[in-house]
């Protein structure tokens, strides 16, 4: 079913939880609502079920508005963080409750709910009760429970959060295999990043219950909207420097470098004299063949897993670069990384928002893809 | 070791003392029960019948209308228990789970009533129960304790612990808040309902001065009422009183055999002594 949110607030007390949130999400789709502890996802999510009625704002799914629905009646499947099984109730019984809601037979009720235990792959404990599982068991039983009645929508609300971190691997491409398996539109809550961004086909960042950027995981991963979206993926996260405007070019931070970029212009209007560039870690190349972009002294190595990791200075700047480690770096070495001029991230210093230099603009997109043509 | 095995000796050896201390009056009962009624007064006390009187059991319940009176006491206690239970759950659930106006305030004056002692209630809610026409009649001895404040408290604590995720799970899996409470609430709640259960069946089968002051009439006697039957003008006849006291007694003590677990931990929980 696909579910359109138009200018949804949500204001508590004080806070104002959600704000102003408009947004499609298509039918079939897996969408991630990413973002810190208490910005607003889980209010979302409360209100895309209906257990809170938003201050302003409609809810449509389809074509019906579902604004003033109550939960029981939107037909939705829900998990949550701490899973919510009934602890007096076996597995079977767990799963059953929707449908004897619902008042279906129980007999078919049997099947289905054994059905969607198959599903999950919990088929050999359904007369266990909650406490008996472990974690990743529970997950399983409170998905089945969201599933069975077929429903319109699933919510999950951090379902992978108190899981341990192998488990937590496997459970998300667990919740991608079902999900796809059902062909249900699924909006998934999470604060971690990676999760977002491996298993969603959309990933929505709140912050301060304000979208900042509704987009591909790998889109917004390569093109963050501004400051805060850049930092919030990536680990090691994205490094921000502030570069100042001089007579022959911009110079990094208050080192006697200049950004070398070759044809580096910024629109007229976006031409400040103070701006920020992120640079992520894994972007950067060692290089010596005088196509770097930045010279610094090596102040510290680490070996993390396959890559290294350096943290260099350029006068009062710190840059943290992922490099091959076949390179023989020692601690105080002056180093050259060069970067490739379409992984420079410009952001305007005061809000944040991301600039579109001319030379990597869509002008130049439009003309390449011309010449293509012609 | 030595030493850890010592003072556990010391503990058991406390506790027997103060079992037997407890079960002493209860024993006294049953020998007197059993005695010819020139050996209940006998000095130094006779532990032992030297003749065991059976027949007291027959005579005792020969004095009276045991019968109708056993009847009326099952009647009431089970009456008021599951009043009780009802009005506990939708009250506890009201107070703990449902939003409305003035909720703190009205939950305070009911605590509020629970410093009130019962004797000094007892002569307006007679009055009340006179009025209403009510005296010598089930009414009577039921519903004026078919709630209980201290249950409502007890329940909307363990209500409360039930964590709200639950309630929306329910509510998501089209449970309405009376379906939420009787699929899921109640049947979580069975330990603390099952404590206030045996505390109220317990009450109410050994109520004695209610009893007394709303019923005239025979037909309207409980068991701890009829007793008073043998206090006569010549005097108290223990032995057949013990001997009807062991009988009134024996139902409450099989619950307690077969309850035993519950009320354990319901006295743990609620913090009730003796
Ligand atoms: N029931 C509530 N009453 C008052 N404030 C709330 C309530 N639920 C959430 N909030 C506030 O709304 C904001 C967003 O909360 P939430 O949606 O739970 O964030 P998240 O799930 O992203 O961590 C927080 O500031 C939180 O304190
Ligand atoms: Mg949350």
């Amino acid at each position: 079913m696909k579910i359109r949110l138009d200018q949804l607030t949500m204001k508590f007390d004080e806070t104002t939880a959600v704000n102003n949130l408009s947004t499609t999400i298509n039918d079939g789709e897996l969408v991630s609502l990413l973002g810190p502890s208490g910005c607003g996802k889980s209010t979302t999510l409360m209100l895309l079920s209906g257990l809170y009625k938003p201050t302003s704002g409609q809810i449509y799914f389809g074509n019906q508005d579902v604004t003033k629905w109550d939960a029981e009646k939107r037909g939705i499947g829900m998990v949550f963080q701490n899973y919510a099984l009934y602890p007096h109730l076996s597995v079977l019984k767990n799963i059953m409750f929707p449908l004897k809601m619902q008042k279906v037979p129980k007999k078919e009720a049997m099947e289905r709910a054994k059905e969607m235990a198959d599903l999950v792959q919990i088929g050999h404990l359904l007369d266990r009760k909650p406490g008996q599982l472990s974690g990743g068991q529970q997950q399983r039983v409170a998905i089945a429970r969201a599933l069975v009645k077929k429903p319109n929508v699933l919510l999950l609300d951090e379902p992978l959060s108190n899981l341990d971190a192998r488990l937590r691997l496997e459970m998300r491409e667990e919740i991608r295999r079902i999900q796809q398996e059902v062909g249900i539109t699924a909006v998934f809550v999470t604060h971690d990043q990676e999760e977002a961004l491996s298993i969603s086909d959309r990933v929505m960042l709140m912050k301060d219950g304000i979208i900042q950027q509704d987009s591909m995981p790998q889109w917004m991963y390569k093109h963050p909207e501004n400051e805060f979206v850049a930092s919030f993926l990536g680990n090691p996260p994205i490094n921000l420097l502030t570069i100042v405007k001089k007579a022959n070019g911009y110079q990094i931070g208050n080192s006697d470098q200049l950004l070398n970029v070759p044809a580096f212009t910024l629109p007229k209007e976006d031409n400040l004299d103070v701006i920020h560039i992120g640079v992520r870690p894994e972007d950067f190349f060692v290089t010596t063949n005088g196509n770097q972009t930045f010279t610094g002294k090596i102040i510290h190595i680490e070996t993390i897993g396959r890559d290294t990791l350096i943290r260099m200075e350029i006068g009062d700047t710190t840059i943290r670069a992922l490099v091959d480690p076949q390179h023989d770096l020692q601690v105080g070495d002056t180093c050259r990384l060069g970067v490739s001029d379409t992984n420079i991230h410009y952001f305007n210093v005061e809000s944040g928002q991301r600039l579109h230099p001319v030379e990597r603009s869509m002008e130049n997109a439009r003309e390449t893809n011309m010449e293509e043509h012609a | 070791m030595g030493k850890e095995a010592l003072s556990k000796g010391m503990i058991y050896l406390l506790l027997s003392l103060g079992a037997i201390l407890m079960l002493l009056p209860f024993v006294w009962m049953i020998s007197t029960s059993l005695k010819a009624s020139n050996e209940v007064m006998a000095m130094p006390p006779i532990w032992i019948p030297s003749e065991w009187q059976w027949e007291n059991y027959s005579r005792a319940a020969e004095v009276a209308p045991f019968g109708k009176y056993f009847i009326n006491s099952v009647i009431v206690t089970i009456l008021s228990t599951i009043g009780e239970l009802l009005t506990t759950i939708l009250a506890a659930y009201a107070f703990s789970r449902i939003h409305f106006y003035g909720k703190g305030i009205v939950f305070a004056v009911l605590l509020g009533t629970m410093m009130v002692p019962g004797e000094v209630l007892l002569i307006p809610n007679f009055v009340t129960i006179s009025n209403l026409g009510w005296i010598d009649s089930y009414e009577a001895l039921i519903v004026p304790w078919v709630a209980s404040i201290f249950s409502i408290f007890l329940l909307r604590q363990y209500f409360f612990s039930v964590p709200k995720e639950l309630s929306y799970a329910a509510k998501v899996d089209g449970c309405s808040d009376f379906k939420f409470l009787w699929y899921v609430m109640v049947p979580l709640a069975k330990p603390a309902l099952i404590t206030i259960g045996l505390l109220k069946v317990i009450g109410s089968w050994n109520a004695f001065l209610w009893p007394l002051i709303v019923t005239n009439s025979q037909e309207m006697r409980t068991l701890p009422v009829g007793l008073s039957a043998f206090t006569t003008e010549a005097g108290v006849k223990y032995e057949l009183l013990m001997a009807a006291s062991s009988m009134v007694i024996l139902p409450m003590l099989i619950l307690f055999f077969i309850m035993q677990k519950y009320i354990i931990s319901g006295v743990a929980r609620t913090g009730i002594k003796g």
